[in-house]
């Protein structure tokens, strides 16, 4: 006679739930809700903490700042990098610009989700400028913009204004490069954040001469049409 | 009470999808969406985008509560800052539940977009944020 609870019996079928395997009459588990827990056992591959991007906190890094030499170094390997794949100076900017772009896309979503339940989203222009200028400046640099301006001879063109930006502050560009200004990084995460927010526009850095501010560095918003044209229903 | 839920990047390109049950009173958190309704369901949250669309500009909370209609249906939507849409087709009026729930998913999706190997409208095929978002509905809903 054999026993029915024995974990070799033959009307037990096997299951990776082991109060099942045990042979004890139990509901079978819902489909749905093994699956996942029996994949995740053998095809995921986990490191060596068995932490996932999914166990750090999303605040955990809101105050803590990096090193500006190190920030420096590994900034002109990026402009190196960038440098080899390229033959001008607009190709150079442009590279540049895709590399801030992809930070900007994550910090549009990181910064409104550290509000907490008081975020909003911006639906106006002005709006999501003065979050740039402020709110994503001072996360990036610690401080926010030296100005914000609008353009007196276009109606959308918008001028962000840094006396001294933070990437450029170790970048000597040599003469026959003088119209690189490899603020366009930073270019590029304003970019990407405007348009993340679906104001399509284009940003880019120039260096303006100024006796008092060597460095002075403009980004230079141009929105789309369509920009403009919402602005002007919401009103 | 079933559920539908669906996450659609900022080209309407669904980049997330799952169904579940309801897990308060007694259910056992398994969708029980009739054959024939099942496919209905894309096509309704897909007809939902629209409305999304007008709402988003007057609202400028993150979350838009219900903003669609169909037979006895509702479908929810929670906009993320980067214009992803967070839909959730269901069959009871709860405002608050779903408030939380959106707001764990969301938390989980930052995170997949801090991975910097994910880009913005890629498909999620993690299935840690998988078990995330079943254990949110599971708490939640």
């Amino acid at each position: 006679m054999s026993n029915l609870n024995a974990p070799n019996s033959p009307f037990v079928p096997f299951s990776p739930n082991p109060s099942i395997q045990s042979g004890v009459p139990t509901a079978t588990p819902p489909l749905s809700a093994s699956k996942p827990a029996q994949l995740g056992s053998s095809n995921l591959r986990y490191a060596s903490s068995r932490k996932s991007i999914y166990d750090r906190h999303l605040n955990r890094t809101q105050r803590s700042e990096l090193s500006k030499a190190s920030f420096a170094f590994l900034f002109g390997e990026m402009i190196q990098y960038a440098q080899k794949q390229v033959s001008g100076i607009q190709d150079l900017e442009k590279k540049l610009n895709i590399q801030g772009y992809a930070i900007g896309q994550r910090l549009l979503e990181l910064l409104l989700y550290r509000e907490g339940r008081s975020a909003k989203r911006e639906t106006r222009v002005l709006g999501i400028l003065q979050f740039i200028a402020q709110t994503l400046y001072r996360h990036l640099f610690g401080k926010p913009a030296d100005g914000l301006e609008k353009s007196r001879e276009h109606e959308d063109e918008y001028m962000l204004i840094d006396h001294d930006p933070v990437v450029n502050s170790h970048i000597s560009v040599p003469k026959e490069m003088s119209q690189l200004n490899c603020a366009a990084f930073v270019a590029g995460i304003i970019e990407a954040v405007l348009d993340g927010s679906l104001f399509p526009c284009r940003v880019t850095a120039h260096s303006v001469f100024s006796e008092q501010f060597p460095s002075k560095t403009v980004f230079l918003i141009k929105f789309e049409e369509s920009v403009l044209e919402r602005e002007a229903v919401l009103q | 009470m079933s559920f539908y839920f669906a996450i659609i990047g900022t080209k309407d390109n669904p980049i997330y999808e799952c169904e579940f049950g309801t897990s308060k009173q007694g259910g056992d958190g398994i969708a029980r969406w009739p054959e024939d309704q099942r496919p209905m369901n894309q096509f309704i949250l897909h007809s939902a985008l629209d409305i999304v669309e007008e709402v988003q500009w007057v609202q400028r909370e993150l979350y838009l509560k219900t903003v669609d209609r169909f037979n006895n249906l509702m479908v929810s939507c929670f906009l993320s800052a980067g214009n992803i849409k967070f839909l959730l087709l269901h069959d009871t009026k709860i405002e608050d539940p779903i408030r939380q729930f959106f707001t764990d998913v969301h938390e989980v999706y930052i995170k997949t977009l801090m991975n910097p190997f994910y880009e913005v409208d890629m498909r999620i095929t993690s299935m840690v944020f998988d078990a995330r978002v079943r254990a949110a509905a599971k708490k939640y809903l």
